[in-house]
């Protein structure tokens, strides 16, 4: 029965990657933006600008590389993904419900009261959630620890974890890259969504020196590479060049655009922590097309 | 007097007891013991395995034992990881880099989560001694104690902590176990079993109750026994379960001893004092006098010298029985 069933995993994922195509994967996005917008709009609070930028990142992870099923969340050998930049959470909302964890209708319950959608990610595999998640700079450590269990039990599964440049200047992100690299731990995928603004203004504002981030990863141990976030043939490309390699970890300094999509919300500081309105989302939903 | 839940026993010139044991010690021992029957034990230590004893684990299972270097909080994430893929982690360090570097990681990444990791610490208290304040932690239980999901266990002595280890390793969930430095007199009997929010009777008596945690057990038996001689009848409760307490035994003796004392090793503020006291108010409002540190941090010594320099003595304790009784009406 365990033979049949990881079968069926790698079945499931070869089927996906042959059927997908990078057209295909940018049609997925753009639905995935605007399910994030909607949700975004109705909850009448939330996270806009880095839901938006890491888009096409968490879409080519789940379309295209993850080994998973829905329809048994706690596969022991599925890859994981752990968010750790849970206000991004509107967007793993929306693409665990396209990946068939759990209706769309649900999307609309985002941020209220009993509902499995918290403002903030809540740990629930049968949501497909793999951790909690809220207060940067958490997501590697718990990435190491499942990487580790997993080679000690001796599964060949992935773990991917997003961050944002919030968790790049929270000092456990640094110890626990230095864990990473230290337990040769290439089962790891690291992918930094740098949209290059935070909450309060632009990175070379606040915390100019958490540059170069490529180098930065290098010096501790780690293969880093950086792509533009927002083209799936290189996303894809580095993913796969995270797998390849091996006894080291691979960050993906992945360059984004804060608020990608939509022209009133690209680049923008402002709305970082700040939902479409009404007359906003209009706009948006015209821009991304049908 | 004494019930057979203790090992204690009276003697003419005082209490005798079998020996002494570290709770650290008990912790290496039971490591030993469970890993073999046990495969999804990890243990996880903070550069200071000598010290917590984990290091007698890491040497015989070095594939489980994972030594996170100076780096508290990753070192709970990590954790956190290796429960959500099915390993039992227990992590171990001392008190203050255990609890109070990355009590915000234990928040989000354990208790929120309701993962199965024990944290294990060693050094808690002033009885740390010379390395002075910095590393006397007395304020582990109140942030312990007020995270939802958490449960917390300060063991009085060695044979009481193996029944813990044992006990918080069958629990699913967040455990946080109490542990010294110092070497403590051995107050439980041999075959004693720990149970999650009971709190074991050491000593019957009427006219007041000391309940006591942690090394304060023994300061609290041998307060009893002196008072004993001047006629006053004390019970004594062993409070090691301070989360989920022991609600029914504080109730009981509020109600049949009227008076109430509470000793521990810790800030006055958010440990056993304040949550008998709670349990008190809301319940079964009687007189309580609360031993502790006051709004203090520690300083260099030798652990007996703080004691008595903090007020942590069975003198101390008998003198806090007699008012309580005084304000009995």
């Amino acid at each position: 029965m365990e033979g049949e069933k990881r079968n069926l995993g790698f079945a499931v994922r070869s089927m996906v990657r042959k059927k997908i195509d990078i057209q295909w994967l940018e049609q997925k996005a753009k639905e995935i933006r605007k399910d994030i917008l909607i949700m975004l709009n109705k909850a009448g609070s939330g996270h806009t600008g880095g839901s938006l930028s890491a888009c096409e990142l968490v879409t080519a992870i789940f379309f295209a590389k993850l080994r998973h099923h829905p329809a048994d969340p706690s596969w022991e050998d599925r890859d994981r993904f752990v968010l750790s930049k849970g206000h991004a959470a509107p967007l793993l909302y929306a693409t665990l419900a396209h990946a068939g964890y759990f209706d769309r209708k649900e999307l609309s319950t985002l941020r209220r009261l009993g509902s499995r959608l918290q403002g903030h990610t809540e740990y629930n595999l049968a949501l497909g959630v793999e951790s909690s998640a809220g207060s940067l700079g958490h997501g590697l450590s718990i990435g190491n620890g499942m990487a580790l269990a997993l080679k000690l039990n001796k599964r060949k599964s992935r773990v991917y974890v997003l961050v944002s440049d919030g968790d790049v200047q929270e000092g456990q992100l640094w110890e626990a890259a230095i864990t990473s690299s230290h337990r040769r731990l290439d089962n790891i995928c690291l992918i930094i969504d740098n949209n290059d603004i935070q909450l309060d203004g632009h990175i070379r504002e606040i915390r100019s020196t958490i540059y170069p981030l490529v180098e930065k990863f290098q010096a501790f141990g780690w293969q880093a590479l950086e792509i533009d976030g927002h083209d799936f043939k290189q996303i894809l490309d580095a993913l796969n060049s995270a797998e390849a390699i091996k006894g080291k970890p691979t960050a993906i300094v992945a360059k984004t655009i804060k608020g990608k999509g939509v022209s009133i919300f690209e680049g923008q500081v402002k709305y970082h922590g700040i939902a479409p309105s009404d007359e906003e989302l209009a706009l948006a939903l015209k821009e991304l097309g049908d | 007097m004494l019930t057979s839940l203790t090992s204690v026993q009276e003697g003419k010139e005082g209490l005798r007891y079998s020996g002494s044991m570290g709770i650290r010690d008990a912790f290496g021992q039971f490591l030993l013991e469970e890993a073999a029957a046990n495969p999804k034990l990890v243990v996880l230590d903070g550069d200071l395995s000598s010290s917590t004893r984990t290091i007698l684990f890491g040497r015989k299972y070095p594939d489980r034992f994972f030594n996170m270097g100076v780096a508290e909080q990753d070192m709970i994430g990590t954790a956190a990881g290796l429960a959500m893929a099915g390993m039992t982690p227990l992590v171990s360090s001392f008190t203050i880099f255990l609890i109070g570097k990355p009590w915000e990681q234990i928040r989000q990444s354990v208790c929120y989560m309701n993962l199965n990791v024990k944290l294990v610490s060693s050094h808690a208290g002033i009885t740390v001694g010379p390395d002075g304040g910095s590393h006397q932690c007395i304020e582990d239980i109140a942030l312990m104690r007020v995270l939802p999901n958490m449960k917390v266990i300060v063991p009085a002595d060695g044979v009481e902590a193996r029944s813990v280890f044992r006990a918080a390793v069958n629990h699913h969930g967040p455990v946080y176990i109490r542990g010294a430095r110092a070497k403590f007199p051995i107050v439980m009997a041999p075959d004693y079993q720990f149970q999650l929010g009971i709190a074991p009777l050491l000593r019957a008596g009427d006219d007041a109750t000391i309940i006591a945690c942690g090394l304060m057990v023994t300061k609290a038996l041998e307060a009893a026994f002196s008072l004993a001689r001047e006629g006053i009848s004390v019970r004594v409760i062993n409070m090691s379960s301070l989360k989920p307490l022991d609600e029914d035994a504080i109730v009981q003796a509020a109600g049949e001893t009227g008076a109430l004392v509470t000793a521990e090793e810790h800030s006055i503020f958010g440990g056993l004092g304040s949550a008998v006291a709670q349990v008190l108010g809301q319940h079964c409002p009687v007189p309580l006098e609360i031993v502790a540190i006051q709004d203090k941090f520690g300083t260099s010594g030798e652990p007996d010298e703080l004691l008595v320099h903090y007020g942590l003595t069975e003198k101390e304790i008998a003198a806090k029985v007699k008012q309580v009784i005084s304000r009995k009406r």
